[in-house]
């Protein structure tokens, strides 16, 4: 994965930039030794690695905004940072930019439970949303599985899902309003409390643009009454096709379930070594989760189980408890980390339609054989999202490189099914060349002049999302 | 103009030299465009609807009505309720999905489930330089680029001509029923409203009409039997409580949905968006002639007399005031936008159509 060369004119400024930045902040609040630089070179794509010109991590929105008025005056890049881990490298710095990190702006700023809405700083992490109102019987919907470390402004940037969005849906879906810097120090507010846009929904547009577009530093979330309860259950199967035929029978019975997750052999034989859930031996494993009182539960589970066992199942695991749930869960939630001790793996994010699974799941099957390497799949089966986990080695030459070809491969595959090479975390630089296989050259153009709206200097997070070529005449230092 | 097909529409967008004013049946009036017409009522037709995906791409012209029938015949709906704007405006024609899609229609259940934006999973548009643009696409998780899908979403006409809508759809529901309080004063029933909002039963429609506090409940029948009566028990302290289910629940719905108390109303109507705490203060401050509150108050539909400019008496609430139906109001049909935020709207107007040409000074 390429990265553009640093500016030459801001390597050569970086003292006069530093302490301009450090006349706006407090001491501790810009890192540029290079020592503790490095804690910035990378998010959650680790392969890619590059220490910044220097790090800030402002207070609150003026002390952001001033920042930004800085960069924008001595034309440096910005990186905006949430918690760091992006999966796509939406957070990896160049070596001629400044990390605006937004870990210290972590407050809630209000709880409104009349109106079912929390105001929070951005650098707020997913999960403390939740916890700042679950005592009081409430919650935040959007779930991205590292939502225990992920902030708010990172889930904003990449408009971030979950396990259970086939319900609840996702960031966009549940944002309300922000307060935004652009990246001239403009302080703007979007949205609010109300449901709708005034005009023309800039808050949608904001929502999932990679930082790209501004500083988002607060934001207005609705929060849902919690569900009385939840429970799932599992059902396994000898065939990942009749598995795919069991989510869209579900479906078009008019259940609408909580989450859907798909297990393929490999992640069932492997987290099974790792974790015991005591998971069935089987090719293919459902897990659906439904909410509601307990008679609601047990009646949407009986559905459920009817449908399946229309589909000759291996075995059909009703839960009856919240131990049995916590069992059938802990398989699902050990996966990625049950990979991760057998192997190196790279986490792709496509989206199919629902009906191309089985043949999805046969192509990746064809590509394990062409390239010698082996995959897990995991998949948002509801929703249509696959996260298939490609195993290589790391200390391998060459092998890091087989396997981002094949995954190009897969990610192409999805789309030509009529998916999408990304559903939930992002383009960043993992993706960013690929997306000529989605759109055309007008297609990133329409998007690419919103940028120019917002950031005409294309200052903010310049190297992602477009392919370098395509944005290479707008970005300062090419 | 009534073009057949993208292509031609977008021939026809790359030929003329003069303001277009965009239409699909024509049954949303909302601002005034001065313009040529250009009908999107040509290009019609389901293109693909897959029932187990819960996904159906239909081209820009085709009638909601169809769209819902198709939709029917697998038991399944557009969860978020399009209004239908005939009564308000006392007109015929037939609404289509592009002209939902653009005036971001969205009913009572915007609440539980979420507006037409959220449900609009992709748009393929001809731009102002008369280019065929695609977005998004049909699947329902998607955040390859940025979401010009939103952007599409009731943006009026002002940013492209859309020719093809995907759409994201839910399965219809076995039962429902409408709790039904009688009496209340606004700030009771807004209470009541996010008391309700704020349960674990999954309320779908609140709304407050001269007929009463009303709450939906959706769902297969014997849950929503349970939670009928959890939420009365939950609710004794607000008074008597009447239950209607079926189709008298249903009639309730599709009145609220299409603002029925205001159908017969004179004067000017206007759509307020704010909080729903909020409500009581905003009617109070305005006193208009008539009204009705949805979205637990958070949507208040206003007829006003005289021509008055209400955005003023909003004062320091925040939110914001559309002119839907006007009769003698002078101001614009859109709420102004603070000046930064103003720039950035026209900056994007200027960019999708730099010849200013589609629906020329609608949002503006």
């Amino acid at each position: 994965m390429d990265m553009p060369s640093p500016d030459a004119r801001v390597m050569a400024k970086k003292a006069r930039v530093i302490e301009r930045l450090q006349s706006v902040l407090p001491t501790d609040a810009v890192i540029h030794d290079p020592a503790e630089t490095r804690a910035y070179e990378c998010d959650a794509l680790t392969a890619y690695r590059c220490p910044p010109l220097c790090a800030v991590l402002p207070s609150n929105t003026d002390e952001v905004a001033a920042v930004l008025r800085i960069c924008h005056e001595e034309e440096v890049p910005v990186v905006p940072r949430g918690s760091g881990t992006s999966l796509a490298g939406g957070a990896l710095p160049t070596a001629d930019c400044v990390i605006l990190g937004v870990a210290r702006l972590n407050a809630v700023l209000e709880t409104d439970y009349p109106n079912r809405i929390i105001r929070v700083q951005s650098g707020r992490t997913n999960l403390s949303v939740t916890g700042a109102v679950e005592e009081d019987g409430f919650f935040y919907a959007p779930d991205p599985s590292s939502q225990l470390a992920c902030a708010i402004a990172g889930n904003i940037a990449m408009n971030s899902g979950g396990a259970h969005c086939l319900k609840y849906g996702v960031t966009t879906n549940n944002l309300l309003g922000v307060k935004m810097v652009q990246m001239d120090g403009t302080i703007v507010d979007l949205g609010g409390a109300h449901m709708d846009a005034p005009g023309l929904d800039l808050l949608g547009l904001i929502c999932g643009s990679e930082g790209q577009l501004g500083v988002v530093t607060e934001a207005t979330l609705r929060i849902l009454p919690k569900p009385e309860g939840a429970r799932p259950v599992l059902i396994a199967f000898d065939d990942n096709a009749v598995a795919g035929a069991c989510v869209a029978d579900i479906i078009k019975a008019g259940v609408l379930p909580v989450a859907i997750e798909f297990m393929d052999r490999l992640c069932i034989e492997t987290t099974e070594a790792f974790a015991q859930a005591g998971y069935p031996d089987c090719n293919a494993l459902l897990i659906v989760e439904v909410e509601g009182s307990d008679a609601e539960i047990d009646h949407q589970l009986d559905l459920i189980s009817t449908i399946a066992a229309r589909h000759d199942p291996v075995e059909i695991r009703q839960s009856r408890s919240a131990e049995e749930s916590a069992r059938i869960w802990l398989g699902r939630k050990s996966a990625f980390g049950a990979i991760g001790q057998i192997s190196d793996y790279m986490c792709l994010d496509g989206t199919i339609p629902v009906s191309a699974l089985p043949e999805v799941l046969s192509r990746i099957g064809e590509l394990t054989e062409q390239y010698g390497l082996r995959v897990g799949n995991v998949f948002h089966a509801g929703d249509g999202n696959m996260h298939p986990l490609i195993l290589y080695d790391a200390n391998k030459p060459g092998d890091l490189e087989l396997c981002e070809a094949m995954g190009a491969d897969i990610l192409r595959l999805c789309v030509n099914v009529g998916g999408c090479l990304t559903g939930e975390h992002g383009v960043g630089i993992e993706k960013r060349d690929l997306m000529t296989s989605q759109f055309s050259t007008e297609d990133l153009e329409a998007q690419m002049v919103v940028k120019d709206v917002f950031d005409p200097k294309w200052l903010l997070n310049p190297a992602k999302v477009f392919p370098l070529a395509s944005s290479q005449s707008r970005r300062h230092g090419g | 103009m009534q073009p057949t097909t993208e292509q031609d529409l977008a021939e026809v967008v790359r030929g003329v030299d003069e303001p277009i004013r965009i239409v699909g049946g024509g049954t949303r009036p909302i601002g005034e465009v001065d313009g040529v017409a250009l009908s999107v009522a040509g290009l019609t037709g389901v293109t693909l609807y897959e029932p187990g995906a819960l996904t159906l791409v239909a081209q820009a012209g085709t009638p909601v009505a169809d769209i819902e029938a198709v939709l029917a015949a697998e038991n399944q709906r557009l969860a978020f309720e399009p209004l239908d704007h005939r009564g308000l405006f006392g007109r015929g024609g037939t609404p289509t999905i592009g002209g939902m899609v653009a005036t971001n229609a969205s009913g009572p259940r915007r609440v539980a489930v979420g507006a037409c934006r959220d449900h609009l999973l992709g748009v393929r548009y001809v731009d102002g330089a008369g280019q065929v643009i695609k977005n998004g696409g049909r699947v329902m998780k998607n955040v390859t680029g940025y979401d010009l899908v939103k952007l599409m979403a009731g943006s009026f006409g002002t940013l492209g001509v859309m020719t093809e809508v995907s759409l994201k759809v839910l399965p219809q529901v076995e039962a429902e029923a409408t709790l039904v309080l009688v009496g209340l004063a606004t700030a009771q029933a807004v209470e009541a409203m996010s008391v309700a909002l704020g349960s674990p039963y999954e309320v779908t429609g609140a709304a407050q009409t001269s007929g009463g506090t009303a709450l939906r409940l959706e769902g297969f029948d014997a849950s929503v039997t349970y939670r009928v009566d959890a939420l009365k028990a939950m609710l004794g302290k607000f008074g008597e409580i009447a239950v209607h289910e079926g189709a008298a629940s249903t009639a309730i719905w599709r009145d609220v949905r299409d603002v029925a108390p205001l159908h017969k109303t004179k004067g000017d109507v206007w759509r307020v968006s704010v909080k729903p705490s909020d409500a009581p203060q905003v009617i109070s401050n305005i006193s208009p002639a008539a009204h009705l509150l949805d979205w637990g108050g958070g949507l208040i539909w206003m007829a006003v007399d005289g021509g008055r400019d209400i955005r003023p008496l909003m004062q320091d609430i925040p939110g914001h005031a559309t002119l839907i139906r006007r009769e003698t109001a002078t101001g614009p049909t859109f709420h102004p936008e603070p000046a930064a935020v103003a720039a950035l709207s026209d900056g994007l107007r200027h960019k999708f159509d730099p010849r200013g040409i589609f629906n020329p000074g609608l949002m503006a």
